[in-house]
């Protein structure tokens, strides 16, 4: 299955999908040195961004979070590539910056936790490899 | 979207690495945001300058920048750094926090950046016109420069802000266009406001509002004859902290006013909101309070004469931090406000403020008039908050 959507920033990579229905505040919701989200509620609390596709609807909170994501870079704990509904400031500059491959506009509801995504964004595509369970 | 060639070639690598970075940046959100075009900006207000924000990630970026030949094409200014630049072991600092602070300050230096390190460039010879596009972050002073000022600016982050002022540039969509501008809805405040924490408290009872609107609404705020600058900048902090808001209207105030008819959506704010805005930011039990802050947003000169004043010949019995931007504070020394308001133990802190230095797990609760520092003095560093007027929290501080 190949999910088309729009360029935000470019780059090729491949990694097991972590699914957020609802949106991730960088800044102060995640540790910048290990990519464990620690908002506390959040559906993702305690799980770790790092290595994996990060799906999730939008960006929230302080626009400090696009440096949060570079952080998370620097320390080898970022997200491989971040496929959004609707992308906004925080996390476009955040990934223009720390080179994170990121694609918008993809219909995020089918995706799932444990898919493996190769995300394409230079064309701004996200291709489901291997489902779930498969 | 259409780029000049002078912007294609930015874009391309032409003048650098970094313009190019910072022309990326700006192309992404021009994507993001649907922008067809870049426009001129004539100022910049860079966030992202505290080293507790950046970590060494964020300044190899800085660095990168400066080592790429970014220089500043406008007018820039910085946000507050963690600490007094020049007076920062007074403050408790630690001295690798101190260094690596002013490897920040150094690096933006390079860039060309103006680093006077406040939250009111306004004040302090940052001040745009009506109508001129600017790309400013530090969430307070865009909603002055937008509402007050009737400059234009969308909410930048600390990069977009920095990339809009090495390429002279910002993309052309929110704030910058005549039709995001006019009102969305109507707010009749039907209760007196005094003093800054008034003001405050208005700021988070139409930034609660706010929250549950969908999209960005732009309030036309009526009921409100009389407002000092000071007032004005505490309402900016408070309704952009708790709403998101970057832009409202308050006729007989602001500039643009009077330029669209009152939206038919009207909600009241009475006597009630305002006193439960204000309970809501007082969780600290009496006697608990063992800070004391005021200076967020940095105070001006009116506000630093009065502390001077309420501290004559006083001692203070709390740590009392007095927050301000440097040249703010330079007039305050020549008029002797700083030495009165030292000589009582308190300490005037310039380039810095309660909001972004390193102070986490240093003190239990704290006093202020600033309805914005209550909110990060409890979501950033835990602190618990007591929200009283202006002159009270000097009393506070002597108690």
């Amino acid at each position: 299955m190949k999910l088309r959507g729009r360029t935000i920033h470019r780059g090729h990579a491949a990694g097991e999908a972590l699914v957020s229905s609802s949106a991730i505040s960088f800044y102060g919701g995640v540790d910048p040195e290990t990519g464990t989200v620690v908002e506390a509620g959040h559906e993702l609390e305690g799980r770790s961004v790092s290595g994996r596709v990060l799906v999730f609807p939008r960006g929230k909170g302080s626009t400090v979070g696009s440096y949060t994501l570079l952080r998370l870079k620097a320390a080898g704990a970022a997200p491989h590539a971040i496929v959004n509904s609707e992308c906004e400031t925080i996390t476009a500059v955040g990934c223009i910056i720390a080179e994170i491959p990121c694609v918008d506009r993809v219909a995020v509801e089918r995706l799932e936790t444990g898919d493996w995504l190769v995300v394409d964004g230079t064309e701004g595509a996200v291709e489901v490899v291997r489902r779930q369970g498969c | 979207m259409k780029l000049t060639s002078e912007e294609q070639r930015m874009l391309d690598g032409g003048h650098g690495p970094a313009v190019q970075k910072a022309m990326e940046i700006l192309v992404g959100l021009a994507t993001v945001y649907g922008a067809e075009r870049m426009i001129p900006i004539t100022s910049a207000q860079i966030a992202g300058v505290s080293y507790d924000n950046l970590g060494a990630a964020g300044l190899q970026f800085l660095n990168d920048l400066a080592d790429g030949g970014g220089r500043a094409r406008v007018l820039a200014t910085l946000n507050p750094a963690g600490m007094d630049i020049e007076n920062w072991r007074a403050l408790g600092i630690h001295a690798s926090f101190a260094r690596d602070q002013m490897e920040v300050l150094e690096a933006f230096a390079r860039m060309q950046v103006a680093t006077t390190c406040t939250c009111t460039p306004y004040l302090v010879g940052n001040a745009p016109r009506y109508g001129q596009h600017i790309a400013w972050a530090e969430s307070s002073a865009v909603c002055y420069a937008n509402s007050v000022l009737g400059a234009r600016t969308n909410r930048e982050g600390g990069p977009s802000a920095l990339a809009a002022a090495l390429t002279g540039r910002t993309p052309e969509y929110g704030y910058h266009l005549d039709s995001n501008r006019a009102p969305t809805v109507t707010m009749r405040v039907r209760t007196p406001l005094a003093d800054t924490s008034d003001f405050g408290a208005l700021g988070q009872a139409i930034g609660r509002r706010l929250e549950t609107a969908a999209g960005t609404p732009v309030p036309r705020i009526e009921g409100i004859e009389q407002a000092s600058t000071e007032n004005l900048k505490s309402l900016c902090a408070s309704v952009a902290t708790y709403g998101g808001a970057a832009l409202f209207h308050i006729p007989g105030i602001t500039p643009e006013a009077d330029r669209w008819p009152a939206p038919p959506v009207t909600i009241d704010i009475g006597p009630e909101e305002i006193d439960a805005a204000k309970q809501a930011m007082c969780d600290a039990e009496p006697g608990e309070v063992d800070f004391v802050s005021l200076g967020c947003p940095h105070l001006s000169v009116g506000e630093l004469a009065r502390v001077a004043e309420l501290l004559s010949g006083k001692r203070v019995r709390k740590d009392f931090w007095v927050t301000t931007a440097r040249p703010t504070k330079v007039i305050a020394d020549r008029r002797g406000y700083t030495q009165a308001i030292e000589a009582s133990g308190a300490i005037v802190a310039a380039d810095t403020c309660c909001v972004v230095a390193p102070i986490r797990g240093r003190f239990r609760a704290m006093a202020t008039d600033s309805a914005k520092a209550c909110y990060y003095a409890r979501a950033r560093n835990g602190f618990r908050t007591l929200l009283r007027p202006f002159d009270q929290v000097v009393q506070e501080a002597l108690r």
